[in-house]
């Protein structure tokens, strides 16, 4: 039992919090994130300590690790912070990064999000750590975060290499005590040139690579003594290797009965000690999330072990799923015939996107490439108005490629492509210069929700304002896209809850062959407004209601998918939700729905 | 005490299960327990389902709770208490705001909203069933139903000695410290 006195000096955290606290306590100076889901409250709570530590939003995970590269070669602790899929766009300085090594200690945070909560894909980054060869540490819950947060900064400098703190969801978000440290303040480490090191020309390159192999082994003798590769000794019937939280899952369904081998440093792997483990038990089960990462390398090194021949390769793990895996039991449950009826995330009552997906959904002939965000959700019914979903900044390109083919090939469906702000700042300028560049037709729209909405409410280049609260200079996306070249006359600034002007400049744009832009202006209904916003937009509180002496239960406003507006024996809008839109007033054919 | 009890609390996006959750933690860490809580965030804000567990006892390992190993369970919505229901543990016991929110399948007549839910579950399990929302109306504070709800819930998880009410001062808006304690203790009358 923790005693009241013991638990009075620790903190509940979640592991986000712990990283950002861990990093505090070892000196950091500098940290740059794109936000994303589960990694995002890492930065957010990084602002309690602006008085030593410099953080920023960054417009993309490849420009916030940059940065803290940046700030590495110039002789700071520096970390950049993403979500698994993030670190695809980051990999390219990544790679290189792991050749040149550091000058102040550099952590990388990658939070994966196993069983996609909150994700596209559900890839497992101990691959990148491997691929690139940088030292890679796992922490399995809120306290290790922290101390392995503090241990990567050592690392990192003593090795002379980026460090990859690998998360997942469950420990981002999972709240467990933890005991504070104080901060130690580190000087800049005084800058020299070096361009030997930090110049990676293929010349320079071959002499970094050949330091990274020797690296490598000097890497892998610490993982085989460091203790947070620890060996829990209970016997030799039952052996457990095991990292992040799939330890903690098989920490309670072994409990004593088994003994452990938990990796806390999991780049190299301490192959030396996990061959000594092997040997002293009879059974040898690894026990891990997605990938067979730890399996593999065992494999490879000529270690047998039971692995994902039993254990499940995609889905986040459990405490049930373990169990059932290895010992076949299943708890029993309570079982009831009635089944609770699903609660699917949709836009918002009041979404502004909800405008122009209702406009969207009226167009024949029409395929709308999407990307990723909020606005993802027009692919649900009843709008059905957004047809693909690859990857940040994937709309515009895609949908480049797609009405170049079909132009070519005499098609005559025309393409769309849909977009956010935040998600146009991080990588759909590009895509967009392919457009006017190639000679592309299709039609970009850029949803400006003024606000990075989806990973909730944080600012981007595009809002006036930092991380640390700051206001700023923003973007100006009109001009940004007419200096990409978007003639005056192909680039429309509209608000997307007047559905008949968002409808008539969709059918102008598309009848047009030449690149064209539509910003959906009109802030997030959620979101906390700015002094410029209220000066901008009329945001006075609205509500609409129904008359139920006109209404014919023709249900044209149900179709528009606002969860407002509820249909039973009678359609009825539920005041407490509804803002006031008008998106439903202007779909009613009866004028039976009028504002109050 | 060496076992570790698992709570859930689950409701839908706004319904104040994050207060509550930190409340009822905070003062599981005071009593000395180690502690774990887990909740996730996913898209709640855009209509979805919210759960937080929480686990306490001498050593915690998992966040996260298993099906059938929910001690109590709270719904802060009936639908919600029938979502969860197989993640009660046999003889574990549910505090229930009878309360219905719908979901956009029902809104837009795809689906009806379940009938019979506290009928069902009263007849598995031992089930305290009140409207912790007119409760909290009565008391003079809508916002306040969260916290009816934690006092039910402490009362069927039956700890002794923890100062509540010093927790409850400590997290929630000042000047509205009386009134949630007197809604807590509202909830913790209807669990006997």
């Amino acid at each position: 039992m923790n005693s009241k006195e013991e638990n009075n000096l620790k903190k509940l955290m979640t592991g986000n919090e712990a990283v950002a606290r861990g990093a505090y306590e070892a000196g950091l100076k500098f940290a740059s994130a794109y936000p994303g889901t589960p990694s995002t409250e890492i930065l957010e709570n990084m602002i309690q300590y602006k008085e030593d530590i410099f953080s920023e939003w960054a417009p993309n995970e490849k420009v916030a690790l940059e940065a803290a590269i940046g700030a590495s070669v110039a002789g700071a602790r520096s970390m950049a912070a993403m979500k698994h899929v993030g670190l695809n766009v980051a990999a390219d300085p990544l790679f290189t990064f792991a050749y040149t090594g550091v000058t102040g200690g550099c952590v990388i945070v990658s939070a994966d999000d196993p069983g996609m909560h909150s994700s596209q894909n559900e890839q497992d980054n101990r691959n990148y750590a491997a691929a690139a060869r940088v030292l890679m540490l796992e922490p399995s819950d809120s306290q290790e975060s922290k101390d392995y947060m503090k241990l990567a900064f050592e690392l990192s400098e003593r090795f002379d290499t980026p460090v990859l703190m690998r998360m997942t969801t469950r420990v981002c978000h999972s709240k467990g005590l933890v005991t504070l440290g104080e901060r130690v303040e580190r000087e800049l480490i005084p800058y020299k040139h070096n361009i030997q090191k930090y110049v990676a020309t293929p010349a320079n390159g071959k002499v970094l690579r050949k330091k990274l192999i020797d690296r490598l082994k000097n890497m892998e003798a610490y993982s085989n003594e460091t203790e947070i590769n620890k060996v829990e000794y209970n016997g030799t019937e039952i052996g457990i290797i095991s990292a992040g939280v799939a330890y903690q899952y098989a920490r309670e369904v072994f409990g004593d009965d088994a003994s452990y081998l938990k990796l806390g440093m999991t780049f190299p792997m301490p192959i030396a000690k996990i061959k000594e483990f092997a040997g002293k038990v009879k059974k040898l089960y690894v026990i891990e999330e997605m990938d067979p990462y730890i399996e593999n390398h065992l494999k490879a090194a000529g270690i047998s072990c039971i692995g994902k021949d039993i254990i499940p390769e995609m889905d986040e793990l459990n405490t049930d799923i373990v169990r059932k895996a290895v010992f076949g039991t299943v708890t029993e449950t309570l079982k009831t015939e009635k089944e609770a009826i699903g609660r699917p995330p949709v836009l918002c009552a009041g979404c502004p996107h909800r405008g122009m997906y209702y406009a969207l959904s009226k167009k024949k002939n029409l395929l709308v490439t999407g990307d990723i965000g909020c606005y993802t959700l027009g692919s649900a019914p009843p709008l059905s108005s957004l047809h693909t979903c690859f990857c940040m900044g994937g709309s515009i390109s895609s949908g480049h490629g797609a009405s170049t083919v079909l132009k070519r090939g005499g098609s005559d469906l025309r393409v769309a492509a849909i977009i956010g702000d935040s998600t146009f700042l991080h990588s759909g300028i590009t895509s967009l210069m392919d457009v006017v560049y190639n000679k592309g037709n299709n039609v970009t729209i850029i949803l400006d929700n003024r606000i990075t909405a989806m990973t909730g409410h944080q600012e981007n280049p595009g809002t006036g304002f930092t991380l640390m609260g700051e206001p700023t200079t923003e973007v100006d996306i009109p001009m940004l896209c007419r200096a990409i070249g978007i003639k005056d006359e192909n680039l429309y600034i509209i608000n997307p809850l007047h559905l008949t002007e968002s409808g008539e400049v969709v059918d102008e744009a598309l009848a047009k062959d030449e690149p064209t832009v539509i910003i959906a202006k009109w802030p997030c209904v959620l979101k906390k407004f700015s002094d410029q916003d209220k000066r901008e937009f009329d945001l006075s509180p609205k509500s609409c209601v129904i008359d139920q002496d006109k209404c014919t239960k023709c249900r044209l406003c149900v179709k528009t998918g606002c969860p407002a507006i509820n249909s039973g024996e009678i359609i009825e809008i539920d005041p407490e939700s509804c803002t006031g839109c008008t998106v439903c007033m202007q779909v009613c054919p009866f004028d039976a729905i009028r504002e109050v | 005490m060496s076992e570790v009890k698992n709570i859930l609390l689950v409701g839908v996006g706004g319904q104040g299960t994050i207060l509550a959750s930190k409340i009822l933690s905070e003062g599981l860490v005071k009593a000395g327990f180690d502690v774990k809580m887990s909740e996730i965030h996913g898209m709640s804000q855009r209509g979805g389902n919210v759960s937080t567990q929480i686990r306490f006892g001498e050593k915690v390992y998992s966040p996260i709770v298993g099906k059938g190993e929910a001690d109590v369970i709270v719904a802060f919505e009936k639908m919600e208490a029938l979502r969860w229901v197989e993640y009660l543990k046999t003889g574990g016991k549910m505090v229930i705001n009878d309360f219905e929110i719908s979901s956009v399948p029902i809104q837009q007549g795809k689906a009806k909203y379940p009938e019979g839910i506290i009928e069902e579950l009263s007849s598995k399990a031992e089930v305290f069933v009140f409207k912790a929302g007119d409760i909290a109306v009565e008391l003079g504070n809508k916002r306040t139903m969260n916290i009816v709800l934690l006092g039910a819930l402490t009362k069927a998880m039956n700890l002794p000695g923890i100062d509540w009410e010093a927790v409850i001062r400590d997290n929630v808006k000042k000047g509205f410290e009386e009134i949630n304690i007197k809604a807590f203790h509202a909830g913790g009358d209807q669990v006997n």
